[in-house]
């Protein structure tokens, strides 16, 4: 994984509440044994018409977006299936944040391990946030993982939360599987005083 | 006196292996099922890292998601699903899992063969790549859905990094009235709670309403946990429980069975424990739910009208309902009931086991399905189709004009080509409406299967009690 480092960004705005991850990547395209090329596939019913053309109102098709790295969306986003090939098209589009109210747990999970940054900011600043973008769309926004402080163009600052943990790992740039390794002794311990349970090789079907 | 634990503490407790400073948990885990869409890329990941399974012997395996529900003689035709399939098969085979290929016997959707097969067992934690993983919570166990990149650490160290999440104690009492399922009850939840109230919850559901079910329809509740934003949802393990899981191929037997149920009576919230949230329901006022917009959270009675969105007064919620309402075609303020539709979905892992066959038998024996619907019902596994097929439910469907299908996924996610064209309404017993979910442009109401057999009858929208 790279280090994630601070960066200032248009944002791409989605103002939609409980956007699910069938919308940002549609289960046909889930058939892959890869990760790679989601990117085209992101949003991809919202996006395209159904002859393959690029619908023109959607905010990924305008302008100002193309080359967001923030996406500014809805309520509860990422709400629904597992899949992480979310995180996988939002970040191989080129989106290195999303912000919103609130995230599904398990989209907020699978997204700080790819280093793609949820912010979650209160409902003030999310409505200050939709102000900016629909005055200037062009307009920018800051975002610093290191101190967790958003930055809006008028010069607002609001801090964010983030886990301690994986902040450090999306600062550092490692991932959680070396980290879980490193345990193996626990890991050990705790087989040994648990022995039996389950064991789905042995009995015959 | 130690302090009274509710059994989502019990459950956690007893299964941290390590509690590093400033770091998540390690969270050892009993059961890992894997199925062939989130996992290839984990595998991928442990060839890269040269690692192995670290334990096989807790590890299994099913197609279901891509799998055709064409007879199993035809090749599957989709070649990328093929190939997806093929893959499935080879990294279990080479990691040395035990899998129920496409062509076994036993082969099903994951979370039907899991409680099938008594993999599930009260007290275990139980991961899968798979959102709807809360299923298996009905027996007791604390059972959540992971992404890729945690199927790939579940395999290479049996544990997960986890914060311990909240508890929300959901309470049913009362006794349901005729035509109110364990479907409507999930149901009316979510549409009270909505499909973010139970983030960074686990639900545990109690009350005398959900101790009168069976353990499928505690299934079928659990299973929609997710779609109220809640990672896990799970019930105490009670004689209903025992007595489903005795004698099945993975239930511990003998003396380790009467070993294994004295832990498991341990199990239940102790008296006087406390919960982060709390929600009561009263279940004797329930009526059968059907959901009108485009998450699990729009959903009323079925005798209610379709909200208006002017009604509503935060901006970005009320232009969230007008965007479902235009992507439904739905009028605001009109009843959903009489309805014309054009497909019913009888399956999933929410309702594809053999009480949800029975209860759409019971409905559609002896009537013919609407001439203008077409209707697939799909069983959640190759043995619940056989059993099917013994009681000649099999029969029933054909003679009224619905499909009989291989077990899988089918139209629940229309990743195999079970799906709607454009524009078509369904009346579905799987989880998700969301748009596109089965199938691009479709439009999904979803509801119990006694709703589902009724409108396939009449080929609208329609009541259950209304069909004598
Ligand atoms: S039946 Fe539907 S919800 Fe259940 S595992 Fe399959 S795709 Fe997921």
């Amino acid at each position: 994984m790279e280090r994630f480092t601070a960066f200032e960004s248009a944002m791409a705005v989605l103002p939609v509440d409980n956007i699910d991850t069938d919308q940002i990547i549609p289960a046909r395209f889930l058939k892959t044994i890869s990760k790679e090329g989601l990117g085209d596939q992101l949003f991809y019913d919202w996006r395209y018409e159904a002859d393959g053309s690029p619908k023109g109102d959607f905010v990924l098709n305008s302008g100002a977006a193309r080359s967001a790295q923030v996406l500014l969306a809805g309520d509860n986003f990422g709400c629904g299936s597992s899949r992480e090939h979310a995180p996988w098209a939002l970040t191989q589009y080129g989106f290195r944040a999303v912000i919103s109210t609130s995230f599904a747990d398990i989209f907020k999970g699978n997204s700080l391990k790819n280093s793609l940054l949820p912010v979650v900011v209160s409902r003030e600043i999310h409505a200050k946030l939709l102000q900016q973008a629909a005055g200037d769309p062009q307009s920018k926004v800051r975002v610093d993982l290191e101190r967790q402080t958003l930055t809006l163009a008028d010069g607002t600052e609001c801090r964010f939360a983030v886990d301690e943990f994986s902040k450090t790992c999306m600062l550092e740039g490692v991932d959680e599987l070396g980290y879980l390794l490193k345990h193996e002794a626990e890991i050990a311990a705790y087989e040994a005083a648990h022995a039996g349970g389950l064991d789905t090789v042995g009995v015959g079907l | 006196m130690t302090k009274p634990r509710n059994i989502i503490e019990k459950l956690w407790d007893a299964h941290v292996v390590a509690e590093p400073a400033g770091a998540p948990s390690l969270l050892y885990i009993d059961l890992h099922l894997v199925h062939e869409v989130t996992s290839p890329q984990a595998f991928e990941g442990l060839r890269q890292r040269g690692l192995k399974v670290r334990r096989p012997d807790k590890t299994f395996g099913t197609c279901d998601h891509s799998t055709p529900t064409t007879p199993r003689d035809l090749p599957i035709v989709d070649p990328i699903a093929r190939a997806q399939v093929e893959q499935f098969e080879k990294n279990c085979t080479e990691f040395g899992i035990p899998h129920f290929g496409f062509l076994n016997k036993r082969q099903g959707i994951v979370h039907v063969i899991g409680p099938e097969y008594g993999l599930t067992h009260p007290g275990m934690t139980v991961v899968c790549g798979d959102s709807h993983t809360a299923t298996h919570g009905a027996f007791g166990a604390l059972a959540f859905g992971i992404g890729t990149s945690q199927v790939e650490h579940v395999l290479a160290t049996q544990t997960l990094l986890q914060r311990k999440s909240k508890s929300f104690a959901v309470r049913v009492n009362g006794a349901l009235r005729p035509g109110v399922t364990a479907k409507d009850i999930i149901l009316a939840l979510i549409a009270r709670i909505g499909v973010g109230g139970g983030t960074e919850c686990v639900f545990e559901f109690t009350g005398s309403t959900i101790r009168a079910l069976t353990m499928e329809e505690r299934m079928t509740v659990c299973n929609m946990s997710i779609e109220g934003g809640a990672r896990a949802g799970l019930i105490a393990p009670d004689d209903v429980t025992y007595e489903f899981l005795k004698g099945r191929a993975f239930a511990p037997q003998g003396a380790a069975w009467d070993a294994a149920v004295a832990r498991w009576k341990e199990l239940p919230s102790d008296e006087g424990a406390t919960y982060d949230k709390e929600i009561a329901i009263d279940g004797a006022a329930l009526e059968p739910m059907i959901t009108f917009g485009t998450n699990p959270g729009m959903g009323m009675a079925i005798s209610g009208v379709v909200p208006d969105p002017a009604a509503v007064s935060d901006s970005v919620e009320r232009e969230t309902l007008k965007k479902a309402l235009e992507y439904m075609a739905l009028e605001a303020g009109k009843p959903l009931a009489g309805k014309p539709i054009d497909v019913v979905f009888i399956g999933s892992c929410t309702n594809s086991r053999m009480s949800d066959l029975r209860a759409a038998a019971s409905v559609l024996k002896g009537r013919k399905v609407s001439g203008k619907v077409r209707v697939m019902v799909v069983p959640g596994s190759q043995q619940i189709k056989r059993e099917a097929e013994a009681e000649g439910l099999d029969r029933v469907f054909r003679e009224a004009g619905a499909e009989w299908r291989e077990a899988g996924c089918s139209m629940c996610i229309a990743m195999n080509g079970d799906q709607l064209a454009p524009g078509q309404y369904s009346v579905s017993t799987s989880n998700r409406n969301f748009e596109g979910r089965q199938g691009k442009g479709g439009r999904t109401f979803l509801a119990s299967p006694l709703t589902a057999a009724a409108s396939a009858v009449t080929g609208v929208v329609t009541d259950p009690r209304s069909i004598k």
